[in-house]
């Protein structure tokens, strides 16, 4: 592999700008005649970013996704490490699945794909899985989840918790008491009421959370909460970090900018779980975000096909696509309003996530020494997103035809170009 | 007018027409020995029905039949939908078989809404004939068709509407188009059987149905789904009937002049007494009289009125 020189970089858009080099996988010191030189323009260096919710759907779903073109998306996205959830079919609850999907990871080598465990046999939540297994498999795996479905018997999510502790892993709660949102189909306020649409009560996630921390913080588990959509979950996530809970939370780009004023429509592009919320909580989460309450930035990419959205709305799956416009949303709604700078946004989008799944060479800084992860950001070039252009097989965006700001000019894994200007580097 | 699929959103003077015709339609069929008007003839109506319904879909067809169109009925049994045929498909199928208007009765809300997205580029009308817990408009213009006739203009008007508010299309639609007529809402039912946010309706909301009947102009009970009284939504039908139904006693608390509505089917019994629905107060075979001239009024402004609304 030929040395790679990023000429005329600023690191997390500090200072002026610095040609940096970069041989055998890792940032090294002074220049070199023989690097491929990629021409910075005063481009913002960061950290590749780390999505610790992505659903690739394979196996099971691959009319929708599969580990290729889902890597593709998250190499033009600015990605190095995804962690592909265990919601497939078969589902990834034991070592052969996460086996096969590390390997077609490997494999595409565009973007390190790190997969999740399942909880429980066949996401039931039941019976745990095979959780030590999983974890000294050849997939490694540190994070557990039964994202989907809530891990929602307290006995069950309590021993998980505890047996997590020997492996040095994580376990993901998607939280949503069930019981609390049999048939819910969006949040439950004014718009749904309006619209019949049966609500999913704030209520289903933050009493969960509640429960969860407590659960940590007696057991002394690590605990991460998927998709926190609501301002009462950070406000409990507040509380059960002030009292010393290992608990960390990430947010989607899409709770972070869009509302339950989308629902008028009736076009389930909109829908996913959690429900798309009130004004009010997107404002709450993007403070948490900013003041560490919310540690990170995760997508829950969820590609879907065309006729399981092209439908009436309660017959339609929820979830939309996230990989290719994190980045953008992330800018649009935490840089341009000044609640993060740069190295905010490598905070979040890379450093944090990196430390919550327990990766060692992602999310490292910007030195000498470190592995080549890297992204770089044009923070001022706009696009237009177009569901039928992003990489992935899915179309379903709900920012068709937005704007966004700050482009991915190239992504670096461990030294090697895979995205370059908008497109995969073969 | 393209579509009606709800009445959030139908202004006065539109609701005001469709009455105003549904009178007129009215008038021209009276005394009439063949009930039957030229004015959709060579259109074609299709009815498409995702659930089961007696008087809606018989009233949608007699409607189309009276003005002489083409009525077809489709039901999700019996069709391609058994087979697994979506939405979608079976809406563009419909269109491209020549629908110049699909009535859609289903489960889902939002489907009309689809349905009218769908059939954007073609001149296909779609009529919600009830979406899921969302609108059912037609039942709306039915009954205020009915108050209209019983107590003349509704402005400053009071209406409680009792009961099962939370899953009920017919009490949304009924919100925005008594409303909109000027008549003063107020629902009654448990908290549990009210929507969240029912404090931002342009409503009064009471949980003592016995407090406001000496108040109103017309009760309109809704009926209480089988599948609530199991659902924990109140311990009991028993106390519900106790507490929310429309008795002989309650009856009594009602003006002499003021109305009782019930969209139907009705649970005899339970939400209404048998003596209160047979009551000369009751307008329950008025409002299903009245459902067939609003509907032919509501084909007319959709498919016979086009031009003066273009």
């Amino acid at each position: 592999m030929k040395p790679l020189l990023l000429k005329g970089v600023r690191p997390y858009g500090e200072g002026e700008p610095i040609d940096l080099l970069i041989r055998d996988g890792v940032i090294a010191e002074g220049a070199d005649d023989d690097a491929e030189i990629i021409e910075g323009n005063g481009a913002v260096l960061l950290p590749g970013f780390v999505d610790l919710h992505t659903h690739l759907r394979e196996p099971g779903r691959e009319d929708t996704e599969t580990i290729e073109t889902g890597s593709r998306a998250a190499a033009l996205g600015g990605y190095t490490a995804v962690f592909a959830m265990a919601n497939t079919d078969p589902v990834a609850d034991n070592a052969v699945i996460v086996e096969h999907v590390a390997r077609r990871g490997r494999e595409v080598g565009l973007v390190d794909v790190h997969p999740v465990g399942a909880v429980t046999v066949g996401l039931k939540g039941e019976k745990l899985a095979e959780l030590g297994t999983m974890a000294k498999s050849k997939a490694n795996v540190r994070v557990f989840s039964d994202d989907g479905h809530c891990v929602h018997d307290p006995l069950i999510m309590r021993r998980a918790l505890e047996y997590s502790k020997a492996l040095g892993a994580v376990i993901a709660q998607h939280a949503e008491e069930p019981k609390l949102t049999v048939g819910a189909q969006a949040h439950e306020g004014e718009n749904a009421s309006r619209l019949g649409l049966q609500g999913w009560p704030a209520a289903a996630e933050e009493s969960i959370v509640a429960r969860d921390c407590i659960l940590a913080k007696q057991v002394d588990a690590k605990l991460h909460v998927c998709h926190v959509s609501t301002t009462g979950t950070a406000d409990v996530l507040k509380w059960a970090k002030a009292r010393g809970t290992k608990v960390s939370a990430e947010v989607t780009p899409h709770h972070l900018i869009l509302t339950d004023d989308r629902l008028s429509t009736y076009d389930p592009v909109n829908k996913v779980n959690p429900p798309l919320r009130t004004q009010d909580d997107v404002d709450a989460l993007r403070r948490a975000l900013a003041d560490g309450t919310i540690d990170c930035v995760a997508t829950d990419h969820a590609p879907h096909a065309v006729q399981d959205k092209d439908c009436e709305w309660s017959a339609a799956r929820p979830g939309m696509l996230g990989l290719q416009t994190a980045l953008g949303i992330v800018v649009e709604t935490m840089v341009k309003t000044g609640l993060l700078d740069w190295r905010g946004v490598a905070r979040v989008m890379s450093e944090k996530p990196a430390e919550i799944a327990g990766l060692t060479d992602q999310g490292r800084p910007i030195a000498v020494g470190e592995p080549a992860n890297l992204v770089l950001v044009d923070p001022d070039a706009t696009w237009t997103v177009t569901g039928a252009e992003l990489a992935s097989i899915a179309g379903n965006t709900p920012f068709e035809g937005m704007e966004l700001t700050g482009a991915v000019t190239a992504t670096v894994l461990r030294g090697r170009v895979t995205a370059l200007a908008g497109r995969i580097a073969e | 007018m393209k579509h009606l699929l709800s009445t959030d959103g139908l202004d006065r003077d539109q609701a005001l027409a469709i009455l105003d015709t549904a009178d007129r339609l009215k008038q021209a069929l009276l005394g009439r020995e063949v009930r039957k008007l030229p004015t959709l003839r060579g259109r074609t109506v299709i009815t498409m029905f995702y659930e089961n319904s007696t008087r809606t879909r018989v009233s949608f067809e007699i409607a189309g039949k009276w003005m002489s169109a083409d009525v077809i009925n489709v039901s999700s049994s019996g069709s391609s939908v058994s087979k697994g045929e979506s939405l979608r498909d079976t809406a563009l199928t419909l269109q491209a078989a020549g629908a110049d208007c699909v009535i859609v009765r289903h489960p889902a809300s939002g489907a009309a809404h689809r349905l009218a997205g769908w059939l954007k580029h073609t001149s296909t009308s779609v009529v919600n004939a009830g979406d899921g817990m969302h609108e059912h408009p037609t039942q709306a213009l039915l009954d205020a068709a009915t108050l209209r006739d019983r107590l003349g203009s509704l402005d400053g008007r009071r209406v409680a509407i009792v009961g099962d508010v939370l899953h009920s299309r017919v009490a949304r639609s009924n919100v925005h188009l008594l409303t909109t007529l000027g008549a003063e809402v107020t629902l009654v039912a448990p908290p549990t059987l009210l929507p969240v946010g029912v404090e931002k309706w342009p409503v009064a909301v009471s949980h003592e149905i016995d407090a406001e009947l000496a108040s109103q102009d017309a009760v309109m009970m809704l009926r209480v789904q089988a599948e609530r009284m199991t659902g924990g939504f109140f311990p009991s039908s028993r106390e519900y009937s106790i507490a929310y139904g429309l008795n002989e006693r309650r009856l009594k608390l009602l003006p002499e002049h003021a109305v009782v509505l019930h969209p139907g089917p009705m649970l005899r019994g339970m939400e209404i007494a048998s003596v209160v629905a047979d009551s000369p107060q009751a307008a329950i075979t008025e409002q299903v009289r009245n459902g067939v001239h609003v509907r032919m009024a509501v084909l007319y402004h959709l498919l016979a009125h086009e031009e003066e609304n273009a």
